[in-house]
C-alpha cells in the first residue's frame, strides 16, 4: 500500500473542502478502497477518513419515505425495522451480497461507490481503461466470463457488481451528494453510468463530491417484490446475473412492474419501456417471456459470458413469477421456487 | 470516542489512537496505512487472528470491533481509533473456554485449525446478532468464514448447539 496523508473531519463541510478534487479518496467502511489499495488499482496521496461524519442515521421523511444515511452500515441497513416493513427488496438484496463481516462495516455510500471486479482492473500488469484511459481492454477477447452484455462499449465491458444498487434502481431511489458546487439529488438511475468512450467514470458524481444519504421514495412494494440473485456458489460471491422485480398487481392484472438487472452492464440495467409490456397483463409465463426479451434486446456475450443472455432472461421469468406469487426469494434456503 | 479534527501529513511516521483490545486500554502509534490485522499481530503479537487472504474473502482474520463481526485485514487501524477490540484471545476467561470454544473441541469443528480463530469470533457476532436461528441460516449467516478443511457440518453443529437450537445429535 502506498503512503499517503490522512485527515479526519467531523463535519461535512470540512470533509468537502478536504475532498477537492486530486488524488484524495474519501474512506468509509474501506472494504473496497482498501482491498484497491493493496493491489496498488488505488493510489491516493490523502485519505479522507469520513467515519466520524453524522451520516449514520436512518431517518423517517415528512412524506413517508426513508433517508438511509451515507455511513449506516449495510447490515444496519437491512436490519433496520422500517427497511424490513417497508422495503423488503432492499432488506433482501443487501443481504444477497457479501458476508456477514463484510456487510458489517461496509456503508450504504461506499456500496453505491464501490468498483468493478473486473479481472484486468484489479491486475495492474494488464491494460485497462478504466483504470488507465487508452491503454486498452484486456477482459475484451481476454477472460471475461463476469463481464457485461448489454449497455458495454469497445473501451470497456466491466459490469457494476453491487447488490445492493439493483434495488435502488428498482426502488427509484435518489442520492443526495454535497460538493463544493452545494447539494445535489441524483435520481439512482442516472447516478451510475454507461462506460462509453470514458470507462473511468463510474458514475456521475463530480470529483470530490461527497454521497450524504440514499432517499427511498414513500412508495411500498411489500407483497410482489423478489430479489434473485444467480452466483458460480451459493454465498459471498458477486452475482453472475441478479433481478430486482417490484410489482404491483390488482384484481389478477398487473399494474405496475418494475424490473431492474445487476451483473450484466455497467450499471444497475432498467428498461421502463419494456417494463410496461407487463401492464394490464394476467401473470403467465408468456407475458414475462415477452418482458424478459424486450428488456434484454440487443444483449450479446463477449465470448466466456455468452450464457449470460440465456441466464439473465430465464432469471427474469422466476424473479417475474416468484413476485407475481407473492413468494419472494429467502436468501436463506437458497432453492429457487 | 475521539471526535476531535485530525490532519496528519503524508511524512508523518505515527498518529496515535487509543483501542481497547481484549479489555485492556492501549495508547498505539500507528502508521496510518496499518490494517486492524497487522496491529495485532505484529505490534501487539496477538497472533491469533490469522491472515488468510488478506482481501476479505475468507473470513480468516475476523474479529469482534465493539461487538460486531468485522475482516481486520480491510479495516485501516487509525479509522477505528477508540473502538473496543475482541480477538480469538479475548473469548476464554482464563482457563474456563468460551462456550463456542468447548463446543468446537466437542464437535471436532476444526483439522488445521487456521481457520478457527476467525470462524469463533464469527459465530460470538453471530450470537450477538440474534438472527440465526435454523441451520440453514447459520449456514447463511457463517458463509463469511471459509473452512479450507471442509468442517463445514461440525462447525453449524457447534455453532448450533450453543444456540441452544438442540438439532445436534
Ligand atoms: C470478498 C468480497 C465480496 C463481496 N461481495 C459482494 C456482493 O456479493 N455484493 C455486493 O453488492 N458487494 C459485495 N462486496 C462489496 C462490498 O459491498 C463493498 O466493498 C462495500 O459496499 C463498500 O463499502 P465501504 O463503506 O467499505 O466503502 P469503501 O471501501 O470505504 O469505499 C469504496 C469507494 O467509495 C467511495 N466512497 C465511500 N463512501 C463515500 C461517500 N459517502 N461519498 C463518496 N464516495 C464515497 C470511496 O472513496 C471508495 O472509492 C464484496 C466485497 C468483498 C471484499
Ligand atoms: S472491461 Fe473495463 S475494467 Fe475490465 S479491463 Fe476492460 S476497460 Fe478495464
Ligand atoms: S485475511 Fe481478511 S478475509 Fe481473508
Ligand atoms: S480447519 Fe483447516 S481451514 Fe478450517
Amino acid at each position: 500500500m502506498n503512503r499517503f496523508s490522512y485527515a479526519r473531519p467531523s463535519d461535512v463541510a470540512d470533509a468537502v473542502r478536504e475532498g477537492r478534487p486530486g488524488d484524495v479518496r474519501y474512506l468509509a467502511g474501506g472494504t473496497n478502497l482498501v482491498d484497491l489499495m493493496k493491489e496498488n488499482v488505488e493510489r491516493p496521496a490523502r485519505i479522507v477518513d469520513i467515519n466520524r461524519l453524522p451520516l449514520h442515521d436512518i431517518d423517517d421523511l415528512p412524506d413517508g419515505g426513508l433517508r438511509l444515511g451515507a455511513l449506516a452500515t449495510n447490515a444496519d441497513t437491512a436490519w433496520d425495522k422500517r427497511v424490513e416493513e417497508r422495503y423488503p427488496l432492499l432488506a433482501s438484496a443487501i443481504l444477497a451480497g457479501a458476508s456477514p463481516q463484510l456487510r458489517n462495516a461496509a456503508t450504504n455510500g461506499g456500496n453505491l461507490n464501490q468498483r468493478t471486479r473486473c479481472y484486468y482492473f484489479y491486475d495492474t500488469a494488464t491494460p485497462c481503461n478504466k483504470r488507465e484511459p487508452g491503454s486498452g481492454c484486456g477482459a475484451i477477447g481476454g477472460v471475461n466470463r463476469i463481464h457485461a452484455i448489454l449497455g458495454a462499449s469497445a473501451a470497456c465491458i466491466a459490469t457494476h457488481p453491487s447488490d445492493m444498487c439493483v434495488a435502488l434502481a428498482a426502488l427509484d431511489a435518489t442520492v443526495r451528494v454535497t460538493g463544493a458546487q452545494g447539494e445535489r439529488a441524483i435520481p439512482i438511475a442516472d447516478y451510475h453510468r454507461l462506460p462509453g468512450a470514458e470507462p473511468q467514470w463510474d458514475n456521475t458524481l463530480a470529483p470530490g463530491e461527497l454521497v450524504t444519504a440514499i432517499d427511498l421514495p414513500n412508495e411500498r412494494f411489500t407483497e410482489h417484490y423478489t430479489y434473485l440473485k444467480l452466483r458460480d456458489r451459493l454465498s459471498y460471491a458477486f452475482a453472475l446475473v441478479s433481478v430486482a422485480v417490484a410489482m404491483r398487481v390488482e384484481e389478477g392484472r398487473i399494474t405496475q412492474a418494475r424490473i431492474a438487472l445487476g451483473g450484466v452492464a455497467h450499471k444497475p440495467w432498467r428498461v421502463p419501456n419494456a417494463e410496461s409490456v407487463l401492464h394490464g397483463e394476467t401473470p403467465s409465463q408468456n407475458a414475462f417471456l415477452a418482458a424478459a426479451h424486450a428488456i434484454t434486446e440487443g444483449a450479446h456475450g463477449h465470448g466466456e459470458n455468452d450464457f449470460k443472455v440465456g441466464l439473465v432472461r430465464k432469471a427474469i421469468v422466476r424473479a417475474l413469477a416468484q413476485a407475481a406469487a407473492g413468494t419472494p426469494q429467502s436468501q436463506t434456503d437458497k432453492r429457487v421456487a | 470516542m475521539d471526535t476531535a479534527t485530525l490532519d496528519t501529513p503524508a511524512d508523518t511516521y505515527a498518529i496515535t489512537i487509543g483501542l481497547t483490545i481484549n479489555g485492556q486500554q492501549r495508547r498505539l502509534p500507528v502508521e496510518p496505512w496499518t490494517t486492524l490485522l497487522d496491529l495485532l499481530r505484529e505490534q501487539e503479537g496477538l497472533t491469533g487472528t490469522k491472515k488468510g487472504c488478506d482481501h476479505g474473502q475468507c473470513g480468516a482474520c475476523t474479529v469482534l470491533i465493539d461487538g460486531k463481526r468485522v475482516n481486520s485485514c480491510l479495516t485501516l487501524a487509525v479509522s477505528r481509533d477508540g473502538a473496543d477490540v475482541r480477538t480469538v484471545e479475548g473469548l476464554a476467561e482464563g482457563d474456563r473456554l468460551h462456550p463456542l470454544q468447548q463446543a468446537f473441541i466437542d464437535h471436532d469443528a476444526f483439522q488445521c485449525g487456521y481457520c478457527t480463530p476467525g470462524q469463533l469470533c464469527s459465530a460470538v457476532g453471530l450470537l450477538a446478532e440474534g438472527k440465526a436461528k435454523s441451520r440453514d441460516e447459520v449456514r447463511e449467516m457463517m458463509s463469511g468464514n471459509i473452512c479450507r478443511c471442509g468442517a463445514y457440518t461440525n462447525i453449524t453443529d457447534a455453532v448450533l448447539e450453543v444456540l441452544g437450537e438442540g438439532s445436534v445429535k
